[in-house]
């Protein structure tokens, strides 16, 4: 209720968060629950694979993930996938080799040590960092107080502007746009690709378009962030011993203080 | 000025005596390290410690990241994002360096908000305090520079837009730009001399900071009630004060872990929510960004620089009267070094002879102003240059210059001081006289003989 009542009064005076905001104007953003958010929130095994499915499935066409290895995928604290089948997946890929045909480069079937094969389209963005380089949340009032407590958003917003559509369309300066009410603007590029089981996932989940949006949007974040369940581990232990150590300081310093304070008392100031 | 009497290293056994008559550097040392220091520092006087430990945290995993980094404008992004993925413990190494900008600049606003607060700035501490602005304007260089080395987004448009400021300058800017950015636009000349500068200037600041503790340790810390430790016998001075070590030492280290716990709970579960979503897209200089905004510690003084544009009578007279060479783009520049430079001076433009805050009624509550308006100019910088923000910046900007140009050279004149303690001794007894009954926390269960 508080939240909506402060999103409609930003919308309202048409304020727009300077330090949060990605690009433009974006529209409201659903804070779905990821099972990754928070100090304690871990990636969900299988929402990563099921997400790495609708991408590979779907969103592959167009786009890349140029910085993310295929050996990653094996990884623990992503998807897990045994060292089999990322070889096997790989090999779906083609990637361009430069020392094939002598010297010339040609194409050949990717091994887990190449990257993803890059975007195939020049407006297609590559999507290896997209859910960090996208802020979903922000305000109240350019203070950037909500990322505080419910992240930057950046899957949310992805989530939100794959399921955004309205199904509305128009043609300007040559190009068709589709209406969405999460991209800034309004109208995007990109037409719809989800339309309700577009997938057929192996754990029997229902492939509804939030689903797959919020599954993709996982497996986005995870490209982003690999390596975010052994830094939250890190944190936790650095937390837990720095926390013990300044509790021995603070009983360390209060004894060592103790006499000289003491003695203060003994002769009280005139 | 003689320092505060206390004893000095004296060697003892040969060994020491021959390195003593030859290099005196564990006199040196222990002279340091056993100042006698103010006993009534309060928890204001901790930054100095958290400022020195950021400096080593940044130079260590700095030296360290640019083991892994490739400074050039195809191969900085994807450098940076095998930090993050391949190198062993990189993406801890950067978010540590990259929060670790932050936590060197919350410390620095805080320990200059407490030299302005205790008049720690006032003589005989000047040279301490314009070290410490050569310091903070190194601190600014070096992060400036070294949030352009990602080579992203964000990094590239700010180094447009800071580096343009500098073609604000008439007849000569436009040679200045070319030559900081080694060419017409920003690119990988620009790209290079950041990180060769960007390594280089944290060893500037690592030699400032010595002397800068030199200079302090000359005249003695300040401390909260602004009167100086008695220096006519060691027996004075030693119920002023006590030794640095043991016991600043360990308040000091208290206070690092509660600030390291906060700043690792940082890193660990939010380390980009000081960054910008932006700067996670590689450069393009086709593509504009819609809000170009500096990171949180300059946006104060970027506040300051978009405030005066050319509707501003003062610009727009400024203009007039200096025939256009002062337009308004580079009255925002001056401006904007002007904020440090009145700050610099404030040593010089203080004219009230009580140096703590605590005394002074007055000037507590401009001073309390001048903090909440350093707030309200980084929101403001923060937020897009229409509607009423320019406005709100203007005015921030305004009181900015008037609480160093007109506010303290005035208040010393018509501000009545309540009276001082004679010594730090008998602020420190009142301090504990007054809290015996109601705080056990202090109470010793420990007789001290």
């Amino acid at each position: 209720m508080f939240r909506n009542l402060t999103l409609s009064v930003i919308a309202a005076l048409g304020l727009t968060a300077g330090g949060a905001m990605a690009a433009g104007e974006a529209g409201q953003v659903t804070d779905y629950d990821f099972s990754f958010e928070g100090p304690f929130g871990t990636y969900d095994q299988m929402q990563l694979q099921r997400g790495m499915q609708v991408y590979t499935e779907i969103c592959s066409a167009c786009h890349g993930l140029r910085y993310v290895p295929f050996r990653t995928l094996g990884d623990p604290g992503g998807p897990g996938l045994p060292e089999d089948q990322v070889r096997a997946y790989a090999e779906m890929f083609e990637v361009f080799d430069p020392e094939l045909d002598g010297g010339f480069g040609g194409f050949r079937p990717a091994t887990p040590v190449d990257h993803f094969p890059e975007s195939q389209f020049e407006g297609a963005p590559d999507l290896s960092l997209m859910a960090k380089a996208r802020a979903g949340f922000s305000g109240p009032y350019g203070t950037g107080l909500a990322q505080l407590f419910k992240g930057m958003g950046g899957p949310e917003y992805i989530a939100s502007y794959l399921s955004g559509y309205t199904g509305e369309d128009r043609m300007e300066a040559g190009t068709l746009l589709y209406e969405n009410t999460v991209f800034p603007g309004g109208w995007t590029q990109m037409a719809p690709v989800f339309y309700g089981d577009d997938v057929l996932y192996e754990d029997g989940t229902a492939a509804t378009i939030e689903q797959q949006a919020q599954d993709v949007a996982a497996f986005l974040m995870w490209t982003a962030e690999p390596k975010m369940m052994a830094r939250k581990q890190t944190g936790f232990a650095a937390v837990i011993f720095l926390g013990v150590l300044t509790v021995l300081l603070y009983l360390t310093n209060k004894r060592l203080w103790a006499p000289i304070k003491a003695r203060a008392k003994e002769t009280p100031a005139e | 000025m003689s320092g505060i009497p206390h004893d000095h290293y004296e060697p003892t056994s040969r060994g020491e005596k021959w390195l003593h008559s030859r290099l005196p550097l564990v006199g040196l040392i222990y002279d340091t390290i056993m100042i006698p220091t103010p006993k009534n520092l309060n928890w204001m006087w901790i930054w100095g410690i958290v400022l020195t430990v950021a400096l080593v945290l940044q130079i260590v995993t700095g030296i360290v990241l640019a083991m892994h980094y490739t400074p050039h404008v195809d191969l900085a992004f994807a450098s940076v994002e095998h930090i993050m993925r391949n190198v062993n413990g990189g993406h801890m190494l950067r978010y540590l360096h990259q929060n670790g900008a932050s936590l060197f600049f919350v410390a620095v606003y805080a320990h200059i908000f407490r030299n302005l607060y205790y008049g720690s700035y006032k003589s005989p501490r000047e040279i301490t305090w314009i070290i410490g602005i050569l310091i903070y304007l190194c601190m600014m260089g070096t992060a400036f520079m070294g949030y352009v080395l990602p080579w992203g987004q964000m990094s590239f448009w700010g180094a447009t837009v800071i580096t343009g400021l500098f073609g604000a300058i008439p007849f000569v800017g436009d040679s200045i730009l070319v030559w900081l950015q080694g060419g017409p636009a920003v690119d990988n000349a620009t790209l290079q001399r950041f990180f060769s500068l960007h390594y280089l200037l944290p060893f500037v600041i690592a030699g400032l900071t010595v002397v800068h503790i030199w200079a302090f340790h000359t005249t003695g810390n300040n401390n909260p009630t602004g009167v100086e430790v008695r220096r006519t016998s060691k027996d004075e001075a030693e119920r002023d004060t006590v030794p640095f070590w043991p016991y600043f030492v360990m308040k000091d280290l208290f206070a690092l872990g509660v600030i390291m716990v906060v700043f690792f709970a940082i890193v660990g579960f939010m380390p980009n929510y000081l960054g910008h979503p932006d700067n996670y897209i590689e450069a393009n200089p086709l593509v504009t960004p819609a809000h170009i905004v500096p990171e949180w510690y300059f946006l104060p003084f970027y506040a300051i620089l978009r405030a005066f544009d050319s509707e501003v009578w003062l610009v727009m007279f400024v203009d007039w009267i200096t025939f256009g060479i002062v337009d308004a783009k580079f009255f925002g520049v001056l401006a904007m070094f002007g904020a440090i430079v009145v700050m610099a001076l404030a040593p010089w433009l203080d004219t009230s002879s009580v140096r703590s805050g605590r005394y002074r009624p007055m000037f507590k509550w401009w001073f309390a102003l001048f903090v909440v308006n350093f707030f309200v100019l980084m929101w403001a910088g923060a937020m897009p240059a229409e509607g009423i923000y320019p406005y709100i910046a203007l005015i921030g900007s305004t009181y900015w210059f008037a609480y160093f140009l007109v506010i303290l050279p005035l208040l010393g004149v018509i501000e009545k001081p309540l009276p001082q303690p004679a010594t730090i001794e008998d602020d420190f007894k009142a301090k504990y006289v007054e809290r015996d009954d109601d705080d056990d926390a202090v109470a010793a269960p420990t007789p001290a003989e």
